[in-house]
């Protein structure tokens, strides 16, 4: 299948490495991947800081980059979100990489290992806005040697939440130190998710507080092989 | 009484710093939130539920101008009197007025929110009556002179041993123990004396049936149906929003109001009443409707669904936000994520400008919302407003440029590469641990990541 990809500007700019772990996926299930080089923004932080305009125009452009593609994927599920709610017409067409892989090419075995200790976080905007179920979950559990460690209020937010991390500092800063130790406490090596943004924040308080695990977008574990 | 008005991000962290607020809400939040969870399992036809939740609230505010009407024909022919109040200074006379007509000087009050969103006691004082609150914690809080913190828990910031310290001060003797059931006998006994000399009481209402003119007040404790029996004098401040058509909707209501807000099947008290009735209840009823800015925010597509609300603060005890920062931090009377929607559009935009901006958006209040009350939806559009009002600001002219910059390919490549110049005297070993404001909010307590050596398109470009 032909799969155009959105790496989102944060995939760009901050973790290309998550948009190399999908490429890495989708070709090793024998897919091509396309790279439309004009995309740049979801809209997602203009939207939700209150610039309801400035998202209009690069939702439209979002639309313009991305046509004449059937399928679209991106490994955030809340960039998909608010692209999907901001433009209904592109539910159908537009995934978030689970749900793709799972939902649309019925697939949950990707071929990868990783013999690790790892514990999921639903991320809220995949849990309540693009609803992706258990796919994730489906996609780890198949992952060889990949044991996966239930997390204690997992449903709880990491605090993220766009500008509000920075806009309220000490309330984001009070939510992530709860997530952090529900990780911590969990046992797990890798604590992953679907939304590189949650995973900034997370492995942000993590580093901060020198704690002994490491954050991974679900990608990059499912990129992993035995041989590599 | 509503904790002072103040930014949110300044008033959240003075609470964020109090340990043992932190670990009391924690706990509170969790045995409500854990017992709704289990009562609303029960019921097979939850959604269903929230669906004519929303279905009958959405009718009202539509032809609400024909259910006032309604409700006020109804009430004035079951022996009543209806005052209509544009504003809260307008409601606070009426109730003076009663007052002064029997020349009452104490009042005593059901828990109500309306008449503390109307500032009721304040109004009354000013006016030589006092209003004495009957509600457990809200007695607790008066004779503290705190502020409420929770719509139906307003007093859970405060544990049995301050609330012993608190009694042995002002109503009971200096042996009270900090048991529970001691505690409730100190205020039963100060209480009853009170209703029993009471000549008037003042209520909200949860509840008033356009069909029948009833009204309905819930509660758990019982003192509020004897403030609303006992006195010959009654007075209701009734929030225009909180009609419902006809008696068979309270069905809906009974069901999701109890379940979602103390996660009980159904509460122990239920009152309804329909004007007067000689020799049962008050002789003399008033019911004031309050407008109180509820026409304009029913004026805005987007904002009126907040009036939906039924007061059942589940948003409250789901929200990581309030959980951690508690209700005082809000500034308002409705704290939590529908405080947060119901305020700045009560009050206007830039009266409460912050508190658009207290909710990470992660959802959890409109999953619990008995009325569908699409609260993130809501909070983004008010905080369009609150950009709005809020002028030229350096934000704004930030978040212009960003949006420039992601309007053409090659300039967010520009911005990129003029990023990672400009990021490289912050950068150590991989992180950035102090960045320049804005982000030094940011790095203030976690590491944040740079910007890549290599960016994805650059990466893509140079595939074979």
């Amino acid at each position: 299948m032909r799969i155009a990809l959105f790496i989102t500007c944060i995939g760009d700019a901050v973790m290309p490495e998550v948009g190399k772990a999908t490429v890495a996926v989708l070709e090793r299930l024998g897919h091509e991947v396309v790279f439309p080089e004009d995309q740049t923004c979801c809209g997602q932080m203009h939207l939700n800081s209150g610039y309801p305009q400035e998202a209009e125009r690069l939702a439209d452009r979002f639309v313009r980059v991305f046509d004449g593609f059937d399928t679209i994927v991106s490994p955030s599920s809340s960039c998909v979100g608010t692209v999907r709610e901001l433009r209904p017409e592109l539910h159908g067409r537009l995934f978030e990489l689970s749900e793709l892989l799972v939902g649309r090419l019925g697939v949950t075995d990707v071929g990868a290992s990783f013999p690790h200790r790892v514990t999921y976080h639903p991320t809220c905007h995949s849990l309540r806005v693009t609803r992706v179920g258990d796919a994730p979950l489906r996609l780890l559990d198949a992952v060889a040697g990949l044991e996966r460690i239930e997390l204690d209020r997992a449903f709880e937010c990491c605090g993220f939440g766009g500008t509000f991390a920075v806009k309220n500092a000490d309330t984001s800063t009070a939510m992530v130190d709860d997530k952090v130790a529900a990780i911590v406490a969990s046992g797990a090596e890798v604590c992953t998710a679907i939304d590189g943004s949650c995973l900034m924040q997370i492995g942000g308080r993590l580093a901060r507080e020198n704690a002994p695990v490491r954050t991974m977008h679900l990608a990059e574990i499912l990129a992993q092989t035995a041989a590599a | 009484m509503s904790a002072p008005a103040r930014p949110f991000p300044r008033a959240a962290r003075e609470a964020l710093a109090d340990p043992q607020l932190r670990a009391n809400l924690r706990v509170a939040t969790d045995t409500i939130r854990l017992k709704r969870d289990r009562v609303v399992a029960e019921l097979p036809d939850w959604e269903k539920l929230r669906d004519a939740g929303r279905a009958i609230k959405r009718d009202v505010l539509a032809h609400l101008d024909e259910y006032l009407v309604q409700f006020e024909a109804a009430v004035t022919d079951a022996g009543g009197h209806v005052h209509w109040a544009p504003d809260a200074a307008a409601a606070n006379r009426v109730v003076l007025d009663v007052a002064r007509a029997h020349g009452v000087h104490e009042i005593v009050k059901v828990k109500s929110l309306t008449t503390d969103e109307i500032g009721l006691n304040n109004a009354l004082a000013a006016g030589g009556v006092l209003a004495l609150e009957t509600d457990l914690a809200e007695l607790i809080l008066q004779l503290d002179g705190d502020w409420s913190s929770h719509i139906l828990v307003p007093a859970i910031h405060r544990n049995r041993t301050e609330i012993r310290e608190i009694f042995r001060r002002t109503i009971a003797r200096s042996d009270l123990t900090d048991d529970p059931a001691d505690l409730a006998e100190a205020a039963r006994l100060f209480l009853r004396e009170r209703f029993l000399h009471a000549r008037m009481g003042v209520s909200g209402a949860n509840f008033g049936v356009a069909q029948t003119g009833s009204v309905c007040v819930v509660e758990s404790e019982g003192n509020g149906r004897m403030c609303t029996t006992l006195p010959p004098v009654l007075v209701t401040i009734l929030g225009i929003e909180k009609l419902v058509p006809t008696f068979a909707d309270l069905e809906v209501f009974l069901q999701l109001l109890p379940r979602s807000a103390t996660g009980e099947r159904m509460n122990p008290y239920t009152s309804l009443w329909t004007g007067t009735t000689t020799g049962d209840g008050p002789s003399e009823f008033h019911v004031v409707l309050l407008d109180g800015g509820r026409t304009r925010v029913l004026a805005d597509e987007v904002g009126r669904q907040a009036l939906h609300c039924i007061r059942c603060s589940a948003c409250l005890n789901v929200c990581p936000v309030y959980s951690r920062t508690g209700g005082h931090a809000y500034g308002s009377v409705y704290p939590g994520p529908i405080g947060a929607i119901l305020t700045p559009q009560l009050q206007g935009i830039e009266k409460a400008s912050t508190l658009p901006f207290a909710s990470s958006l992660c959802g959890a209040c409109y999953e619990v919302c008995p009325v569908k009350i699409d609260i993130p939806a809501v909070l983004v559009h008010l905080r369009a407003k609150a950009v709005q009002a809020g002028g030229d600001t350096p934000e704004r002219s930030g978040m212009r440029a960003v949006a420039w910059a992601f309007g053409k390919r090659w300039r967010f490549g520009l911005a990129q590469r003029l990023a990672r110049f400009a990021q490289r005297p912050f950068r150590r070993e991989g992180a950035i641990r102090h960045a320049p404001p804005p982000l030094s909010a940011w790095t203030r307590t976690r590491d944040l990541p740079p910007l890549a050596d290599e960016s994805f398109s650059d990466w893509w470009r140079g595939r074979p």
